[in-house]
């Protein structure tokens, strides 16, 4: 056991000025990081998002998404990468994006879905009762009142993506997880601790972010709706 | 490529039957270890923390920030303290598990209708009677359900395992990518999902025996 000279080599790798600088340093690699996870969340949102409202404004159906969402769970994201990679789809980032993006759908959707289908009856009734079309009722109604959930789901995707982009240097991808694979590979295991150090930090950075942003947006009477997740 | 690469391959299944049998063996292990750890940890921590409000918040709020970490990150920093590549995982997965099962432990035992307890209090039972004849056995159909996820994100966390050579069939997997072979992949692939999906069922049918009562209401 030399977990003290681990834990030195860690150090030593985090205060390395090179480690930090250049096309392959931490800075740059985050900003990949980050680049690759916000492009996996956009595509993930830009198809869940209006199918989850659609499905959970119609007045039946739906079941199988909830279902569906939960099934995801048990698809490793390893076996998808690796799948891309035998296809045209090749190495690299934009498979992972793509990975990532399949797996930020099913909170997304699950979250949009329930968020409209749980809305009160009574006030969809009332606006309903005021001459309200369904598609009013929809962004006027439905939407808004859904919105906690909705940004709930957004920020656990974020989150998921965050943390499943590290695999991308799996696959010969890069962002932060570079750090720790090569780190591996060469057996400097105290570039490996730091890789995984600074990798945890940027994803509770983005959970504290992201969670502060929710609340700052979310108005303040519907706050106490918004704790869940 | 002028090699066919087909997705399934009978041959290979055959010609690897030891390598499959291995690789599955080590996976289903490994979860179902796992998840009998976790479990045993899980149920002390969260009945502490159902007893004491304050440390619930810090139960919760750990766990949270715990689980937001990446597994690949855990298993990095975990590897080299532990120098094993099987606890590594195995500690790793673990975590993971805790964490979801706490907290659905603790939900069900909150979700406990204050009137049985008080029911229960009114009879006379001192609280620690209450809480093994009335709170637990109400909060079971939520532990079923927490145990359930726990295992179903074990076995595709399993996976993960290969950044440190012990990723049961995700190491099948890796081989595959790294001769580019979809067969081996996909086989791989295929039983996961096939592992998670037998385990579901069992744990369902096992949540289904043990809660008679709530049959009904479903």
């Amino acid at each position: 056991m030399n977990g003290n000279g681990v834990l030195a080599q860690t150090l030593r790798w985090l205060n390395d000025p090179l480690n930090w600088q250049g096309p392959h340093g931490v800075p740059a690699l985050t900003v990949e990081h980050l680049g690759m996870s916000a492009a996996a969340v956009l595509i993930a949102a830009v198809v869940a998002l209006p199918l989850g409202v659609w499905l959970g404004h119609r007045p039946r159906g739906g079941g199988l998404t909830v279902v569906a969402s939960n099934t995801s769970r048990a698809l490793p994201t390893l076996a998808l990468l690796f799948i891309f990679a035998t296809t045209g789809l090749g190495f690299g980032n934009r498979p992972t994006v793509l990975a990532a993006a399949l797996f930020a759908m099913p909170p997304i959707l699950s979250h949009a879905f329930t968020g409209v289908r749980e809305v009160d009856p009574a006030a969809r009734d009332a606006a309903g009762g005021m001459g309200m079309s369904a598609a009013r009722v929809l962004g006027t109604v439905e939407l808004p009142l859904a919105l906690p959930l909705i940004g709930a789901g957004l920020r656990t995707a974020a989150v998921q993506v965050v943390a499943t982009v590290p695999l991308a240097a799996l696959v010969g991808g890069g962002g932060l997880g570079t750090i720790i694979v090569t780190g591996f590979a060469t057996q400097r295991y105290g570039q490996v601790v730091a890789g995984g150090i600074l990798v945890a930090a940027l994803c509770l950075a983005v959970e504290a972010v992201l969670a502060f942003g929710q609340r700052v947006l979310t108005p303040r009477p519907m706050r106490a709706v918004a704790v869940g997740r | 490529m002028g090699a066919p690469n087909p997705w399934f391959s009978w041959a290979y299944v055959q010609a690897n039957r030891d390598d499959i049998t291995t690789a599955l063996t080590q996976h289903v292990l490994l979860t179902v270890e796992a998840v009998a750890i976790a479990a045993l940890v899980a149920l002390p921590l969260a009945l502490v923390a159902f007893r004491h409000p304050r440390l619930s918040g810090l139960v919760i709020g750990t766990s949270g920030v715990l689980y937001t970490v990446p597994s690949l990150a855990l298993f990095a920093v975990l590897y080299p303290v532990l120098r094993d590549r099987r606890t590594t995982v195995l500690v790793g997965l673990v975590v993971y598990a805790l964490l979801v099962l706490v907290r659905n432990v603790l939900v069900g035992l909150r979700g406990v209708d204050p009137a049985v307890t008080d029911a229960a209090r009114g009879l006379g039972q001192s609280p620690g009677r209450i809480l093994f004849t009335v709170q637990l056995p109400n909060a079971l159909p939520s532990v079923v359900v927490g145990l359930r996820l726990a295992t179903v994100s074990t076995v595709a966390l399993v996976t993960i395992g290969v950044v440190v050579g012990y990723g049961g069939l995700g190491q099948l997997m890796y081989r595959g990518f790294t001769s580019l072979y979809r067969a081996e992949i996909v086989t791989a692939t295929v039983l996961t999902l096939a592992v998670a999906l037998v385990a579901d069922v069992l744990l369902w049918l096992a949540g289904r025996l043990a809660t008679p009562w709530a049959r009904g209401r479903r």
